[in-house]
């Protein structure tokens, strides 16, 4: 029997049907088309469908999706606003901190809620604090430079890290989705 | 995965009747981190998954200096350590909430969920064991109380029975002078399961001195986290020096009869007690003099 499931997704109301046994990250991607949300190793490893639930980021592989019911979720397709890239978003592709990409949205969000809880981390911390997400093709060098430079960014210094238009301001929300 | 129903109850109540009426196919949810991928990988079974997220005891977190820590079963990881004063009182706890998993998983996984798990090598176990922590137990006959170090009887197993509910730990007061930490031993430096681990708590005379009392507890050595009593015991009234720590470590040994597997050998297991013991002992008493 399917269960009727409403909840808030990138600041939108959305209502799915679902069975107990689906997981978070299969509805997000089979049910809604959320995409981005990658599955990796899909028990909690790898950190590739981290999704912030109600503030806090989660592996959506591990949340039963009839769990989110009333919930506030956000995705990395919530990360970038009317066509502008967020800044750790623009430091990732200006750095190179992504080569196979599946791991990059989970990276994302990750660092997200970090800079949010943290807005200047330490190199320690930045690694700590993104240790729940792997990487199997750059290392994590340039990840954390990345996560640093976007730490370095004036609206990363101002309260709520906001967007900023880029070297891509031009790219569209859905091509920024297919990151 | 399998096919399974869900239910959310809010009262601990309606919880015990569906746990009662499911039989041996409940499986309690709370943060998931372990019974999602149990049942994906098909090591677990399931009719009804209860999530008992909404059950107002479940989710209180109470921390009051002279009534202790009231913890209920499904408060995550995150919430202990994101609490200053909770995290400052019980030192060894949130030493071992820290490192359970990364963020993501912390920001799920319940220090109720990890006893009622009962690995061998669950890292929230010790601590609990060594603050004499009580588990509160509430099922169809009524409510009990099981001493944290008598709840786990086996890798997987504990006390409870059929239609009984884990609902929360209580953990006592912390008297000044006292103090806790919880180290294990892993190859890497996050994200991975103990190859061995040792909790400490300890009480220090009013000098900072001599140990009045001490309780040490190990994880990944034996088929449940173990208290280890004779070390415990023989601590009472010895100096706080490296060399009583040491002893202590050599002692905290005998209770360690672990299995070699890809993780270690059990030679490797039994000398790491030794040395987590002894650097755990080190710095509970350094907490316990600040």
């Amino acid at each position: 029997m399917k269960t009727h499931v409403t909840t808030t997704i990138n600041g939108g109301s959305v209502e799915f049907l679902c069975q107990p046994r689906q997981s978070l990250l299969e509805v997000l991607r089979d049910e809604l088309s959320l995409t981005g949300c990658k599955e990796g190793c899909n028990n909690g490893n790898c950190g590739a469908c981290t999704v912030m639930l109600d503030g806090l980021p989660v592996n959506s592989c591990l949340v039963l999706a009839v769990e989110a019911e009333g919930a506030v979720i956000e995705t990395v397709e919530g990360i970038a606003e009317q066509g502008h890239l967020h800044p750790l978003q623009q430091c990732f592709l200006e750095g190179a901190a992504l080569q196979c990409g599946i791991c990059t949205p989970g990276f994302l969000v990750a660092a997200k809620a970090l800079l949010e809880k943290n807005p200047q981390p330490s190199e320690q911390e930045i690694r700590f604090g993104l240790a729940g997400n792997l990487c199997r093709c750059t290392g994590y060098d340039k990840i954390v430079r990345a996560v640093q430079a976007a730490a370095q960014t004036p609206e990363a210094q101002s309260p709520g890290l906001s967007k900023r238009p880029g070297l891509l301001s031009r790219t569209t929300q859905t091509e920024a989705k297919s990151l | 995965m399998i096919e399974f129903e869900y239910a959310a109850p809010t009262q601990l109540d309606d919880a015990i009747k569906q746990l009662t009426a499911a039989g041996d196919g409940a499986r309690v949810l709370a943060g998931g981190t372990d019974i999602i991928v149990q049942l994906r990988e098909g090591l677990r079974s399931a009719d009804l998954v209860i999530d008992v997220k909404k059950i107002p005891e479940l989710t209180q977190l109470e921390f009051c200096g002279e009534q202790g820590l009231h913890l209920g079963a499904s408060v995550s990881c995150r919430r202990i350590y994101d609490d200053e004063n909770i995290a400052a009182a019980y030192p060894g706890l949130a030493d071992a909430v820290r490192i359970i998993g990364g963020w993501q998983i912390q920001s799920r996984a319940s220090v109720g969920g990890n006893l009622c798990n009962s690995s061998p090598a669950a890292d929230a176990i010790p601590p609990l064991i060594t603050y004499s922590a009580q588990a509160h137990i509430a099922g169809p006959t009524g409510r009990h109380v099981v001493p944290v170090e008598e709840f786990c009887t086996g890798p997987g197993r504990n006390v409870l029975q059929q239609g009984e509910l884990l609902v929360a730990l209580t953990l006592p007061p912390q008297p000044s002078g006292s103090g806790s930490a919880y180290q294990r031993f892993i190859p890497r430096n996050e994200m991975d399961i103990a190859v061995a681990g040792a909790a400490v708590w300890v009480q220090l005379d009013k000098r900072g001195e001599r140990i009045e009392r001490a309780r040490i507890a190990l994880s990944a050595v034996a088929p449940t986290p173990v208290f280890a009593a004779e070390a415990s015991e023989w601590l009472s009234g010895q100096p706080a020096s490296e060399e009583v720590f040491a002893k202590a470590g050599e002692l905290a040994k005998r209770v360690a009869t672990p299995i070699d597997d890809m993780r270690g050998t059990a030679e490797y297991r039994t000398h790491l007690v030794g040395v987590l013991t002894k650097r755990t002992l080190a710095t509970a008493c350094e907490r316990a003099r600040t």
